[in-house]
């Protein structure tokens, strides 16, 4: 690879300040103790802790899953600090009483919280290490009916709501790293949307993890009622650190008869430096419940950070018709892993399921695609079409793909179309002899490449999307 | 100085040039005027398609001695995108297939790019289609190959008259054509050379480097040089290139290897 690839991909990460406020931590390490602590600090209800000791002692009896395609030393999960928040505690209902320096830290992030500068038409969660710091356009989505605030906040006024739904789509043991997270979640967003409602305005949680040793665990929670229809999407980010951070969360999703979500990610976190040190280790179980007729589930991710992701977003199309998508870019560099991909699994009838996948590696990266398209015996007449795309930047880079199919009747249709192509000296020459810079050409390659998975983020996140892939492969060319 | 070089476009002297430390270019001499149109033909590895991607500045190429003068520049310390900005153009003998990138798009950025450098102002995506309908006509091109991928699917011959098109589009001081003929029919052939004549104007030049003399029926140059191991061992005119096509290579390798040995 020459010195114009190179310098291409790497560009510095901008968001690897930390934010100097004191924080309320507990003492590494975890236990039944700090369990109950965590949900003493949270004035949980006793429901939520009997799940977390449940899950907790789940997960002792589990052992880390190691079938991905990721290496790692291993994870001391004694040494992790599993609560830490900002000490200064926020009245959630009022903006005014966030710690400035909390309002200042999301501002330099890009995502202005305090009323005069807030992103039109897009209400924000934000969370900051273990807890949610404020929840814009609360009264606005309340007219509507439409519930949106931490789940810390939705355990104390919603319990009845949470306590239905929560672990129903991932239960509690589900695998190693869901049962972590369900004993020790700290924060994450609750969005309920009632029947026949068209939520208002997109909704955004954005996570940022602060402090050093600190895991971040969230959990996230929709429920969208008969045909009501929301766009939900998240950004993350983090600052550098030299050790490896662990990120586990797991997020629900429920839709009901004729009920659509639209869940988008935009996530990068700290990757760590060009030689693999340091960087969150992105450990996540989302998963979708199309429970109802008709209902529609639409995951969209564009990960570019982490020095390790792990994760696929699933569908379970359980309501006759219902249709489930993925839509993924996924960019890897330096030396991060990635294996993602997502998981289809029809059980109604004339269930339809799309995976576009779009994998980018580039440095020394391994980015692998995982599919599963599982079709039962009672979906009749189900579908699914698959596109799994990748692009080697530069000739280091690792590329895999991993489809499994499991169709156990003979009405069902699967598609799996897959294509390999380069970015190499060839092509940018040939567009530097037409006068356009090695930057602008890379550029114009992956949007080209993603124009397919870009086209499915909300209009205000797309071109942010664009922008950040062409940002992270600054240095990777030449 | 400059009023005495004011016609000539490109003086190369004594270059040399390796390509993973084997030398290819062993001291080529070659003075393109305004106006004038030049081949350069040879056998294979010879070193002419070498010398069109060193003019060009592809990164596998390592210049070790000599100098070239564009337009009373050194060529030789421009990046290829400013070599190309300032009007040096090469049409590919294998142009590349980038997919997703449309055709149209690439062609803007490519035109603006040049626009700029030149202290133009860049034209949106609406302007810029007037001047490339205008373009596509030079080739005899279908506008349906605007919103395709760059070159992605298309046969030999669309690719070689994307490549024309682009020359068109970007009016370039000296245009290199290496081995525009290989690989095209009598009828696209035919199509190409015919744009390529439209586009020869008194102000600019054009080098075709080729193995055939078959493509020179159709542009008709003022000099013809034959290279061979690396260096120009004989130039003459048009006719030069007929007595090559009758006779083959041998007897003008034999008749100056006492010249190129002397050196």
């Amino acid at each position: 690879m020459s010195a114009t690839v190179k310098t291409l991909v790497n560009q510095p990460y901008k968001y690897g300040f930390v934010t100097d406020i004191e924080a309320d931590t507990i003492p590494r390490g975890l236990s039944e103790d700090v369990i109950r602590l965590i949900s003493a600090k949270k004035e949980e209800p006793e429901f939520m802790l009997e799940f977390r000791l449940k899950a907790f002692r789940q997960w002792q009896k589990m052992t880390e899953p190691a079938w991905s395609n990721v290496k790692y030393p291993p994870i001391n999960y004694q040494d992790i600090i599993y609560y830490s928040a900002p000490k200064k505690k926020p009245k959630l209902n009022s903006l005014e009483e966030v710690d400035p320096t909390l309002l200042e830290t999301f501002e330099k992030l890009g995502i202005p919280l305090s009323e005069q500068k807030r992103l039109s038409n897009v209400a924000v969660d934000a969370i900051f290490d273990s807890v949610s710091v404020a929840t814009t356009f609360k009264e606005k989505l309340a007219e509507e009916g439409v519930i949106f605030c931490s789940i810390s906040e939705a355990l104390r006024e919603y319990p009845e709501l949470v306590q239905k739904y929560l672990g129903s789509v991932v239960p509690i043991a589900d695998n190693y790293f869901a049962a972590l997270n369900s004993a020790v979640f700290s924060d994450g967003s609750f969005v309920y949307v009632p029947k026949n409602t068209k939520c208002p305005m997109e909704l955004s949680t954005y996570f940022r993890i602060n402090s050093g040793d600190t895991g971040q665990f969230e959990r996230t929670l929709i429920v969208a009622e008969e045909g009501s229809y929301v766009s939900y999407l998240e950004g993350c980010t983090a600052p550098m650190y030299d050790t490896n951070q662990l990120h586990a969360a797991v997020v629900e999703l429920v839709a009901l008869d004729n009920a659509e979500i639209k869940y988008s990610t935009v996530q990068n976190w700290y990757a760590g430096d060009e030689n693999g040190k340091g960087g969150i280790y992105n450990f996540v179980t989302k998963r979708g419940l199309c429970q109802g007729v008709n209902s529609k589930i639409s995951w969209t991710q564009v990960e570019t950070g982490s020095a390790i992701t792990w994760k696929y977003p699933s569908c379970v199309l359980v309501g006759d018709n219902s249709v489930g998508e993925f839509y993924s870019v996924a960019l890897t560099n330096n030396m991060q892993q990635a294996d993602t991909g997502t998981k289809m699994v029809h059980v109604g009838k004339n269930t339809r399921s799309t995976i576009v996948s779009k994998g980018i590696s580039a440095g020394r990266s391994s980015n692998s695609y995982r599919g599963l398209v599982k079709v039962s015996p009672n979906a009749k007449g189900a579908r699914n079409y698959s596109q799994c795309d990748s692009m080697l930047i530069g000739d280091n880079a690792h590329a895999n793909t991993f489809p499994y199919i499991q169709v156990q009747n003979n009405t069902a249709r699967v598609e799996h179309e897959a294509s390999t192509s380069k970015i190499g000296e060839e092509q940018l020459f040939y567009f530097s002899q037409r006068g356009i810079s090695a930057e602008d050409a890379v550029s114009m390659m992956i949007s080209g490449f993603c124009k397919d998975v870009f086209n499915q983020l909300p209009m205000e996140f797309a071109v942010e999307a664009d922008r950040l892939l062409s940002l992270k492969l600054e240095g990777s060319v030449g | 100085m400059i009023v005495e070089n004011s016609g000539t476009v490109l003086s190369v002297r004594d270059l040399t040039a390796e390509v993973e430390g084997t030398p290819i270019l062993k001291g080529v001499n070659l003075e393109i005027k305004a106006g004038e149109i030049h081949a350069i033909m040879g056998p294979n590895g010879s070193g002419k398609s070498t010398f069109s991607k060193v003019l060009a500045g592809h990164p596998a190429y390592k210049v070790t001695g000599g100098e070239v003068i564009f337009q009373g520049n050194n060529l030789l310390e421009m990046e290829p995108e400013e070599r190309a900005q300032s009007g040096v153009f090469m049409a590919f003998q294998y142009p590349l297939e980038i997919p997703g990138v449309t055709n149209l798009d690439f062609l803007r950025v490519a035109y603006n790019s040049r626009r700029k450098v030149q202290g133009l102002e860049e034209l949106d995506a609406f302007d810029f289609d007037e001047i490339v309908q205008e373009k596509l006509e030079v080739v005899k091109m279908n506008p349906t190959f605007l919103n395709r991928s760059v070159n992605e699917g298309f046969s030999g011959g669309e690719k070689k008259r994307n490549e024309i098109l682009q020359m068109a589009l970007l009016e370039p001081k000296l245009a290199i054509l290496d081995e525009t003929d290989s690989g095209l029919d009598i009828d696209a052939l035919k199509i190409v050379a015919n744009g390529v004549n439209q586009l020869a104007t008194p102000d600019n030049a054009i080098l075709l480097i080729t193995h055939y003399q078959r493509l020179l029926n159709y542009i008709v140059p003022d000099f013809v040089h034959v290279m061979a191991d690396g260096r120009v061992i004989t130039s003459g005119g048009k006719e030069l290139a007929l007595e090559l096509e009758s006779r083959g290579y041998d007897w003008v390798l034999e008749e100056n290897v006492s010249e190129v040995g002397a050196k």
